[in-house]
């Protein structure tokens, strides 16, 4: 069997977003910017996928800003807030301790420049509380970044109650939506947000395209200088064929997306009661709060690489937390950030389940698992020292 | 390409010499759960000849690999020859390692030293 759980990582294409891509490559290979037919004919379907993207949102669509992926759209954000927040002499921004790294290394990056982030925690549950964004907030503080779905542990945070705080309190907010865009409803308006980042290969458009939302009145700092795409804002050749295919694959996306949830949820809690019969082992993040396609687990006396590996092996195709898929020595600050030890980090496994998904494969999944960890522990010294008492189980 | 080679994957796989010895001259415990990689060694030392070795991993696969592979290295050999086995000849014998999983390769070679460092210091003990 060959299963792959790993959307939250990418997605496949859509058929529909496919062909868009192929119609756009092969028949409005214009330059948006020219002004001849050819050109202009570009430019109209341009705008076409800003209008859109920006419905489905309920923007504008000059508020909708088209970028390379999550990843720009999130430093863009950052750094314009930061930037023009230094203007006006105010230097603090808030956060979580669970952002992905494009939200993270920039925010280091501004730190390195004097900007002081009050990163706030989200408890055992990974929800961080409405309560403590408005004890954080000051009056120098310029950004309040908080993302809408949690990557790793798929859980889902206060979005448009931390927006109505902020409005409020005359505070700027933008939410990193990358795993939430075609997954949730994501209403602007309803939410509060004054930024938006998302990106397309999330919901089974293309790589490398994505996109800001940027409320009307709020400034903005040009990463890359150049032409004047984007209204001034992102200079270079707009990426027509994955725009567009970024707009047929949101539409459908949207279009299944209640279908699609009420389909796998049940199947995710069937995983989640099925790999909660391995002994010493725990669900990471809250139960209930989180997305539909999610599951992620900690084994204890295992490490997540090798159970990967072997769960490749019998094709299923996941992730992990541990710090020997990453590179880096520490495991994941998420799992971290919710209270897990290092040594439970190392052994999580992270399951984002796909429109597909069906209780055959997560039965076969469960099964893997069993085996897998049963396998690892087998020779593990960690285990050893658990089960002969040496040390003590925290699962 | 694959991540591991296929040396990698199959010592992954089948490991060697799993498990323990229950009454070793030497062991060593190296790496803590806090970095991810624990590993095991346990050694039966007969007239300076390791004939006996055994190992228990936590870790990657690399890590794993590297035990079972770094046994098969040492088992049969001199003390002082298993004593020179540095990590490089782990992985080379692996057919490599990638780059940033060779720190996973290096609790072989120091798992083994230390084994062999607690057989000394046991026999000398005995003197
Ligand atoms: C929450 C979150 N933010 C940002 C990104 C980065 O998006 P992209 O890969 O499009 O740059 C990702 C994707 O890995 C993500 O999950
Ligand atoms: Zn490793």
């Amino acid at each position: 069997m060959k299963i792959y759980a790993d959307n939250a990582a990418t997605t496949k294409m859509s058929r529909a977003a496919i062909d868009t891509m192929i119609d756009y490559m092969e028949n409005h290979f214009g330059n948006p910017s020219s002004l001849y037919m050819i050109g202009q004919e570009a430019k109209d379907r341009l705008e076409e996928a800003r209008a859109t993207v920006a419905g489905i949102i309920n923007a504008q669509p000059r508020e909708v800003l088209f970028t390379s992926g999550g990843s720009e759209a999130d430093n863009q954000a950052l750094l314009s807030a930061a930037k023009f927040g230094e203007l006006k002499g105010k230097k603090h921004i808030i956060s979580t301790a669970i952002e992905h790294h494009a939200i993270l290394h920039t925010l280091k990056k501004l730190e390195k420049q004097g900007f002081e982030v009050t990163y706030l925690p989200v408890g055992t549950r990974g929800i961080v509380s409405v309560n403590d964004v408005a004890d954080a907030i000051r009056d120098d503080t310029i950004l309040v970044t908080v993302m809408m779905v949690n990557n790793e542990i798929g859980t889902i945070q206060p979005i448009a109650e931390i927006g109505k705080l902020c409005r409020e309190r005359g505070v700027l907010f933008h939410t990193d939506a990358v795993q939430a865009v075609g997954h949730l409803p994501v209403d602007v308006q309803a939410l509060n947000v004054d930024m938006l980042s998302a990106s397309a290969h999330k919901f089974h458009g293309p790589k490398g395209v994505g996109f800001l939302y940027v409320r009307k009145g709020v400034r903005l700092f040009n990463l890359i200088e150049g032409g004047a795409q984007e209204r001034g804002k992102r200079a270079g050749t707009e990426n027509l064929p994955g725009i567009a295919s970024m707009a047929t694959a949101l539409t459908e996306s949207v279009e299944n997306m209640d279908a699609v949830n009420e389909k796998i949820r049940p199947i995710r809690d069937y995983l989640i009661k099925g790999l909660g019969e391995i002994p010493h082992s725990a669900l990471n993040g809250d139960a209930v709060d989180r997305v539909a396609n999610n599951v992620n687990f900690s084994f204890e006396g295992i490490e997540g690489e090798s159970l990967l590996i072997l769960l490749d092996q019998r094709g299923i195709s996941a992730s992990s937390g541990s710090a020997c898929t990453s590179g880096s020595l520490d495991p994941s600050h998420v799992l971290l950030a919710i209270g897990r030890v290092h040594d439970v980090a190392h052994g999580s496994l992270r399951l984002s389940l796909g429109e597909d998904a069906t209780y055959e494969e997560a039965d076969y999944i469960i099964e893997a698992a069993k085996e897998v960890v049963a396998y690892l522990r087998s020779f593990s010294p960690v285990w050893r020292d658990l089960t002969t008492g040496k040390s003590q189980f925290i699962l | 390409m694959a991540l591991y080679s296929d040396k990698v994957m199959d010592h992954f796989l089948k490991p060697r010499n799993v498990g323990v010895i229950e009454d070793a001259d030497g062991i060593g415990e190296v790496g803590n759960a806090r970095c991810g990689d624990i590993m095991k060694i346990y050694l039966k030392i007969d007239d300076d000849i390791i004939t006996d070795v055994k190992f228990e991993t936590f870790g990657c696969a690399s890590a794993i690999a590297s035990s079972s592979m770094a046994t098969e290295l040492i088992k049969g050999q001199k003390v002082e020859d298993a004593m020179a086995l540095t990590n490089k000849a782990v992985a080379e014998a692996l057919d490599g390692l990638p780059d940033y999983k060779m720190h996973c390769s290096v609790l072989a070679e120091e798992a083994i030293q230390k084994a062999l460092e607690d057989y000394q210091s046991k026999k000398s003990q005995e003197k």
